[in-house]
């Protein structure tokens, strides 16, 4: 179920916590997870709770309450476009929008060949780079005027096509 | 160009927000271009030079946990996250003589909306954040920390655990820190997008690896924190404050800044401004002049309305913001709001009121935690109240429901955050009631353009 190249990664996190606090180390361990597989399935949640010997339903509770975990698959690139005040003073709605025009989707669902799910997000602590928008959870771009989307969207394309 | 290569591209330099000429007296920002981030870099900024003294390595004899306290106290530092508690007044609640575990935690779960300062400290000079923790660990006698990070700022994250890398290389962090007989271990941990755990107590259970649901207080972290254990918790630009006010002394950070009110302070401003970023400034500084080194309102516009301190302070009209000064006194005073997180968002005459005050009560009926009746049912009553008089569809008994409504939830939940949703309701009525009146019965918009 969890990889032992998964567990290394599972270890290092865990050694952070007192030696009976292992669940500290749930949140980070979900988001291996996603990174891995790209969401947090029930399987994932079991072989997180037994590798923290904590029970299921608490890892499910953590996954259910963060924002940015994904209950369910999602498109090879998840596109997290922040659209609170402070960007959307700055174009963060009109990013959703250029984007679902874009990708001919709606914000909350995922394109028809599964390569991109577009979202709209809460504020990201990163207010003065407005538009904003995560990639994958992990990486964030900033500063996205439509021409750089229409660049990013693009150019992941292409990159995911070689 | 493989994927990684292809997001890179997107990703910010600090140059706009931070690598700029336009701070004032910069301490926490100051020389920085991002590259220097890294320990050789700080310690020829004169870095770990303050833990240095207080250990007795620079050839002095060192300063005992209460010196280190009292200097705190004498800088007039105040909690950089939001409620300006005084620091070394809350250094001194740790029961130092506690024989069992104690924690250190540092808040660096910036997600109140307009907040961007502590991203480009910790990416640009974590080591300031990681030597102000040594420092505040060892004034309590505290040999584990912890510093929780927003989970959006992923980036920023492994950069300041590549830092604790290098300061665990170098014999700063660790078993007997530079020879002495003082031992601090610190970790990075990091949150996965939810708001409500900037509060405490809620970062505390996310810590132990729980939903974030804020704890009744008291009992306070000071005496039941981290896993039950006596815990200090500070805001990362207050940890970030320390090093420097060590090295130059309590009195001249007070002086930095104006009475009460010590020190510089970081200003994330945002919204309709030429050039939005951070502005480190002295305390007290003109909110003229801030909004001047942001570039002044965007395209030579007038202003309209500042929120000054995060979402949660209430509004202020611009013709009244301009005669502020941006410290926690005049803006609270004077201005009837908080300067909160410094984040201040900028909005210009082309701006609703009702379409701002929509979006961000949507945003806290999204971030209840759902565990206070008042908070989770009265945030998306709000919202939904605001949501149709912006859409036209109003009712004249409106206005009154939602001072109801948001006074009904203030003070009646276990955390902040209910006050904080009500509050931007109460500001908005209490300055701009008139927009309000007009979006019921005109059913549309006193400005042209939406927000």
């Amino acid at each position: 179920m969890i990889s032992e190249s998964t567990k290394t990664r599972f270890a290092r996190e865990v050694a952070k916590f007192p030696a009976d606090q292992k669940q500290s180390a749930v949140m980070a361990c979900l988001s291996i997870v996603q990174q891995e597989q790209g969401w947090v399935s029930p399987d994932s949640e079991q072989g997180v709770a037994d590798y923290l010997g904590m029970p299921v339903m608490a890892v499910h509770e953590v996954t259910t309450f963060y924002n940015m975990y994904n209950q369910k698959p999602v498109g090879k690139f998840k596109l997290n476009v922040c659209t609170n005040l402070p960007c959307q003073l700055r174009g963060g709605q009109k990013a959703l929008e250029h984007l679902e025009h874009k990708l001919g989707v709606h914000a909350g669902e995922t394109t028809a060949d599964g390569l991109f799910t577009l979202q709209p997000s809460e504020c990201q602590g990163a207010c003065a780079d407005a538009p904003v928008m995560l990639v994958n959870d992990r990486h964030m771009c900033s500063f996205m005027s439509n021409d750089k989307l229409d660049q990013l969207v693009d150019s992941l394309k292409k990159a995911e096509a070689v | 160009m493989n994927v990684q290569q292809v997001l890179n591209q997107f990703q910010s330099t600090g140059v706009e927000t931070c690598f700029h000429d336009r701070h004032i007296n910069p301490q926490i920002y100051a020389d920085l271009n991002g590259k220097n981030w890294s320990i050789k870099d700080y310690e020829a900024r004169g870095g770990y030079a303050a833990l240095r003294k207080i250990l007795g390595k620079d050839g002095g004899e060192g300063l005992t946990q209460d010196q280190v306290i009292a200097t705190v106290k004498e800088s007039g530092l105040r909690g950089r996250g939001g409620a300006g508690f005084p620091t070394g007044l809350k250094w001194s609640f740790m029961p130092r003589q506690f024989p069992g575990q104690k924690y250190l935690v540092c808040n660096s779960d910036e997600g109140e909306p307009g907040t961007c300062k502590d991203r480009d400290i910790m990416e640009y000079n974590p080591h300031t954040v990681i030597e102000g923790m040594i420092i505040a660990a060892y004034a309590m006698g505290i040999s584990v920390g912890y510093n929780y990070i927003h989970g959006e700022i992923f980036h920023t994250y492994e950069r300041f655990e590549a830092a604790l890398e290098e300061a665990r290389a170098a014999g700063y962090l660790g078993d007997n820190i530079l020879g002495s007989t003082f031992s601090f271990q610190l970790h990075a941990s990091h949150g996965f997008g939810a708001y409500i755990c900037g509060e405490e107590t809620a970062l505390l259970e996310s810590l132990e690896g729980k939903k974030g649901q804020p704890r009744f207080k008291p009992p306070f972290p000071a005496s039941f924190g981290l896993y039950g254990k006596p815990t200090t918790i500070n805001n990362t630009e207050t940890f970030a404050a320390v090093p420097w006010i060590i090295r130059n002394g309590g009195q001249a950070y007070l002086e930095c800044g104006k009475p009460n009110n010590g020190g510089t302070k970081i200003f994330s401003v945002s919204g309709d401004v030429e050039r939005p970023g951070n502005y480190e400034v002295p305390m007290g500084t003109p909110f003229a002049k801030l909004l001047e080194l942001a570039g002044g309102v965007r395209g030579g516009r007038q202003l309209k309305a500042v929120i000054p301190g995060g979402s949660s302070s209430p509004v202020i009209p611009g013709d009244l913001m301009m005669k502020l000064t941006m410290d926690y006194d005049s803006i609270a005073k004077e201005g009837g709001s908080m300067l909160g997180s410094g984040a201040v968002i900028v909005m210009d005459d082309t701006r609703c009121m009702v379409k701002a005050l929509a979006r961000l009560s949507y945003f806290y009926s999204h971030e209840s935690c759902g565990q206070c009746t008042p908070c989770r049912e009265g945030t998306g009553w709000l919202w939904r109240m605001v949501d149709r008089i912006e859409n036209g569809q109003g009712r004249a008994s409106d206005i009154e429901m939602l001072d109801s409504v948001a006074g009904n939830i203030m003070g009646r939940t276990i955390c902040a955050l209910g006050d904080a949703a009500a509050m931007p309701v109460r500001g908005m009525l209490k300055h701009f009631r008139h927009e309000f009146v007009h979006h019921i019965e005109h059913k549309t918009c006193m400005v042209d353009a939406g927000v």
